[in-house]
């Protein structure tokens, strides 16, 4: 039985682990919090949802049309509620996007209605046994597809030269303006790949819970920005680790105690975080100057 | 090429920046030659530090030009200016603790290598599984100023792991990796024991014969009195003397300046 959590746990947490890349990436350079993530991806949901719907597009397609749409979104969002608020005031860009937040989840409820839509199966389903675990072929292509994309982004990071000026601006901005690296671009490069990878998020999502609705943004949102805290502001490492471990102490808590606690769990240990290990723990990498 | 060489590296003129009431540098003018280690020294808050981020784009002055190689300075952000071929270190050491050495010496680079989707095509075609092109260029390149300076063996170190003149040492190659003609080394030798600052001028004056100018603002006056080939003193952001190492130490205005912040606690 506990492979079989395991398993569960480790999708659950893998779906986590992508809303909260996009949450620790942009934290990382911008050195604040941007609010709208959990929207972009709901939004990445719809347009996953409505290319397969109306486009009668193959799950790849919806895939990828999703991060397209996600990436284009993530680069409007710098330009509407990031840019043109003052830099010198914490406090503004988290307002704004929280604005931003509001406006996206209300244009998806004018556009897609505020009820849950079911999401058409894409993969046949197909049960395979290896031991004690039954796993099916849509799990199997959620945590594929999850885990690929975790070693091509840290491929990204760590191999190539954007990946470089990713982490050097993301641990000072003016340092890195000073040697020559156009933080501004930086930034916008930053939102692109951040937003694309939750769009993917929000159609595994969709694929999982066989239906996307326009408020499944805040509890994403939620859920990454704890992973974000457990893994450490900042460290992308940190949140693809924390959020299968997340994933796997929601799973394992709604299995053996209760699946009313499950998100009690997930509060307590984002309290705990904040008291006993405030950098997370995995290590805080964040722009100690904007 | 003489015509080259007879205009400045960089003339400032008028230069005035005020933070409230406060003159930080106040009407400078001052020629730096082509190729020259020109020295900017005066006691605290004379406007050094402004000055240097006058130069770099970090502040914007209220009054006045920089020009650079014969045209001016205007470009608004700091890293188009790193581009034009202005780079710099800092006092207190600002390096970036998580990449490795050779990284960041390859952060200095970054400015030089455009990504295209056509460098992206050939080098999937040629090596599907290798190194890009441009990041082999760049390897190399970085890994020629470690050893130019002393440090290709602590390449895969933390930068922050290194010894305090080692960390000073990376500054300068990480500066050198944006190839500048320009650079502006702030208080190179500060927190350096004598040893290390002994081998400093040499390192300096090796970086000059690559063909960069320097502009050093230093408080050790034996580092400054015996590599520099002209001195700008600057006190409460004006400029009260400008000349050969020679001229300067006799310039009474200079002792003076000095004298009375040694007076001081």
């Amino acid at each position: 039985m506990i492979y079989q959590q395991v398993i569960n746990g480790l999708m659950l947490g893998a779906s986590y682990s992508l809303v909260a890349i996009g949450y620790t990436l942009i934290f990382g350079v911008l050195g604040l919090l941007y609010f709208a993530h959990g929207e972009v991806f709901m939004v990445g949901a719809f347009v996953g949802l409505y290319l397969v719907l109306y486009a009668h597009a193959n799950i790849y397609v919806a895939l990828l049309g999703a991060m397209v749409a996600c990436a284009a979104l993530g680069v409007a969002a710098v330009y509407v509620a990031v840019r043109p608020v003052a830099k010198d005031r914490p406090l503004a860009p988290l307002i704004s996007t929280i604005g931003l937040t509001i406006i996206l989840q209300n244009l998806a409820v004018y556009i897609f209605g505020g009820q849950q839509v079911a999401f058409p199966e894409t993969i046949k389903q197909t049960l395979y046994t290896i031991g004690p675990i039954t796993i099916s072929s849509v799990q199997l292509f959620i945590l594929g597809v999850a885990v690929g994309l975790m070693v091509l982004l840290w491929l990204f990071i760590e191999r190539t030269k954007i990946g470089r000026a990713i982490r050097a601006t993301a641990e000072n901005h003016e340092t890195a303006a000073l040697l020559g690296v156009d933080v501004n671009k930086v930034i916008l490069v930053t939102f692109m790949i951040g937003s694309g990878i939750a769009g993917i998020a929000g159609v595994l999502d969709g694929i999982k819970n066989s239906g996307v609705s326009p408020f499944m943004g805040l509890s994403a949102a939620v859920k990454g920005l704890i992973v974000m805290l457990l893994g450490g502001l900042g460290n992308v490492f940190g949140a693809m680790i924390a959020g299968l471990m997340l994933g796997m102490i929601e799973i394992l808590s709604a299995a053996y105690i209760g699946t009313t606690e499950r998100d009690l769990f997930s509060f307590m240990i984002l309290i705990l975080i904040l008291i006993y290990r405030p950098t997370g723990l995995f290590g805080t990498r964040t722009a100690d100057e904007r | 090429m003489a015509e080259l060489a007879n205009e400045p590296c960089l003339a400032i003129e008028g230069l005035t920046k005020r933070f409230g009431g406060f003159y930080a540098l106040n009407d400078l003018t001052m020629a730096v030659a082509q190729g020259a280690i020109h020295a900017v020294i005066g006691p605290n808050g004379a406007g050094k530090t402004t000055f240097f981020n006058l130069i770099t784009g970090v502040l914007t002055a209220d009054t006045g030009r920089i020009v650079f190689e014969g045209r001016l300075l205007d470009e608004a952000r700091p890293s188009r200016r790193t581009v034009r071929g202005i780079a710099r270190t800092f006092q207190n050491i600002r390096l970036f603790p998580q990449l490795t050495v050779l990284e960041t010496v390859m952060i200095g680079e970054h400015c030089r290598y455009y990504p295209s989707i056509l460098k992206g095509l050939r080098d999937l075609l040629y090596r599907p599984f290798g190194e890009a092109e441009d990041e082999r260029v760049m390897r190399g390149n970085a890994l020629e100023l470690l050893e130019f300076l002393g440090l290709a063996d602590q390449r895969d170190q933390k930068a922050s792991d290194l010894p305090y003149g080692d960390q000073r040492k990376l500054e300068m190659a990480r500066a050198l990796a944006t190839r500048p003609r320009l650079l502006l080394l702030d208080e190179p030798a500060a927190g350096l024991n004598p040893h290390e600052t002994e081998h400093l001028d040499e390192v300096i004056t090796r970086i000059r014969d690559r063909g960069v100018t320097i502009i050093l603002v230093e408080h050790d006056m034996g580092l400054v009195m015996g590599i520099s080939d002209r001195i700008t003193v600057l006190n409460f952001g004006t400029r009260i003397a400008d000349g050969n190492p020679r001229e300067i130490q006799d310039d009474p205005a200079v002792i003076e300046a000095y004298l009375g912040e040694d007076e001081a606690p």
